[in-house]
């Protein structure tokens, strides 16, 4: 039961999760790292653009430790509700708890008030969230997602990117992020233009996050042969969905072909 | 200097349930009642946005009548405890059965210990997967927890309600069939017709491909079921 208030104190119910946590089970809260260098798996190339029908965010599978491949088939991309998604670069562990927090905040704080949060107020949530992760940051567990969703108040697609202490901005067309986000971006800035349609994005996306992997050795390629193809996560006014690995690996193909002949 | 006149406590609790009682007795009423796919609340409530059917957790509902601050609470302490435990353990170790224990002892500890008992009561359904047995439970003022089947009525009618819907009742009939049967019902109960556009309804479907298998009919399919 709520407890009671005391005199002029806050009133009505607190809709978040993370607050909830932090107040019953702090233990449960993603741990910040003692002193000391560890090396754990990261995460690596991660993108986001906008198309026609609203965005578009994309990942490898590849998940590093120092030299050595730790995971070929991780997962970077997740959609957080069924307007947004969150693509995240960094430590993995660090990583997939913030995305497991941020998910639950969102459908937390949707039951509770019973309305959806304004992707602003998101935007804004997770960037509370990632400086919060600050102290760990700071010991090597960086964590930087790029947001993006379908803003229903404006009609239309937003991204946003985070740096480690929590920073906001929000970017007008594509952003990538990780270590082989570079390469990914001089792809992107080559191949994308206003008003894309669902495939030529995708494809675009695919495109970048290959040029990456051929530059920088942490970001994983597709693999044709396992069948390992980069997430995708298409997010418009009908809700975010996992595109079909088909489509993915339509995409694989086209850019291979290309680069063939 | 002042002092508590005796009371004993027979009397005290007999006060108190009858004092709940009466506040709920005042209140609109809900029913919840399977159907082939799941469990159907369906409530008149004039407010279209003050809901007295909510969702819990993934397979978790949630109806409540009577005193509308009091229900809420319930439901947002619900809402926080299934949240907590299923990130701390695992989704599927949320149920509707510990819920309704929890709120059993909440209600059992404020009827006793505070100034007033509240004057609600409530029920918390889960659907099932394919093949197992929908749970409704039903936790009145004073904790008293129950497992309900087939149909439950609470609420200012309920004797009225759970008479007519009990006529009725067949076991595996479809949504739209549930909806009018429920709605003929609570008509019968209030003795009068009961419009489409001040009912409340809302489903656990276990067809629904969400994770969420919570979902409100929203007013134009209501109207659309009770007109065809």
């Amino acid at each position: 039961m709520t407890e009671p208030l005391p005199p002029g104190g806050a009133i009505g119910a607190n809709p978040s999760f993370f607050d909830l946590l932090r107040q019953a089970r702090p233990e449960a809260l993603p741990a910040f790292a003692g002193p000391g260098e560890l090396r754990l798996p990261h995460g690596t190339t991660v993108l986001g653009l906008k198309f026609a029908d609203g965005v578009v965010m994309a990942g490898d599978r590849r998940a590093t430790s120092g030299n050595l491949v730790a995971d070929s088939k991780i997962r970077k991309v997740f959609p957080a509700d069924d307007r947004s998604a969150i693509a995240i670069a960094g430590a993995a562990g660090q990583a997939v708890e913030i995305v497991k927090l941020f998910q639950l905040e969102l459908e937390h704080y949707e039951k509770i008030t019973g309305d959806r949060l304004s992707l602003e107020g998101k935007a804004n949530r997770l960037a509370q969230m990632i400086r919060g992760n600050l102290p760990a940051a700071m010991q090597g567990l960086v964590v930087v997602p790029l947001f993006g969703g379908f803003d229903e108040r404006r009609g239309e697609g937003r991204i946003f990117y985070y740096d480690a202490t929590g920073g906001r901005w929000e970017e007008d067309d594509y952003q990538t992020t990780g270590s082989g986000g570079l390469p990914a971006k001089n792809s992107l800035k080559k191949r994308w233009r206003a008003g894309l349609d669902r495939v030529e994005a995708t494809r675009i996306a695919v495109e970048a996050l290959i040029d990456a992997s051929e530059d920088d050795t942490a970001t994983g390629g597709p693999d044709v042969a396992r069948g390992i193809f980069p997430n995708v996560v298409v997010i418009t006014a009908d809700g975010a969905e996992d595109a079909p690995e088909a489509d993915v690996a339509a995409a694989v193909d086209a850019v291979m072909r290309e680069r063939s002949t | 200097m002042s002092f508590m006149p005796y009371v004993p406590p027979e009397q005290l609790m007999k006060d108190r349930s009858e004092f709940a009682h009466k506040g709920i007795a005042r209140g609109k009423s809900v029913i919840g009642i399977e159907y082939a796919d799941g469990i159907l609340f369906i409530a008149e409530n004039p407010s279209a946005t003050l809901h007295k059917i909510s969702e819990i957790y993934d397979r978790i509902g949630f109806a409540g009548v009577g005193r509308y601050s009091e229900f809420e609470d319930l439901r947002i302490s619900g809402v926080r405890l299934a949240d907590l435990r299923g990130f701390s353990y695992g989704r599927e170790d949320v149920r509707a059965r510990d819920l309704a224990n929890a709120y059993s002892q909440a209600l059992s500890n404020i009827f006793t210990t505070q100034m007033k008992p509240y004057e609600v009561e409530i029920l918390v359904g889960e659907v099932a997967e394919n093949g197992g047995h929908d749970e409704i439970y039903h936790v009145l003022f004073d904790g008293t927890v129950t497992d309900e089947h087939d149909y439950v009525a609470i609420g200012g009618h309920a004797e009225e309600l759970t008479g007519a819907v009990k006529a009725a009742f067949q076991p595996g009939w479809d949504l739209a069939t549930a909806v009018r049967e429920s709605v003929k019902a609570l008509s019968t109960a209030e003795g009068r017709d009961v419009e489409s556009d001040s009912l409340e309804a809302g489903v656990l479907d276990r067809t629904w491909s969400a994770r969420r298998k919570f979902r409100r009919l929203p007013e134009d399919e209501v109207a659309a079921i009770l007109a065809g």
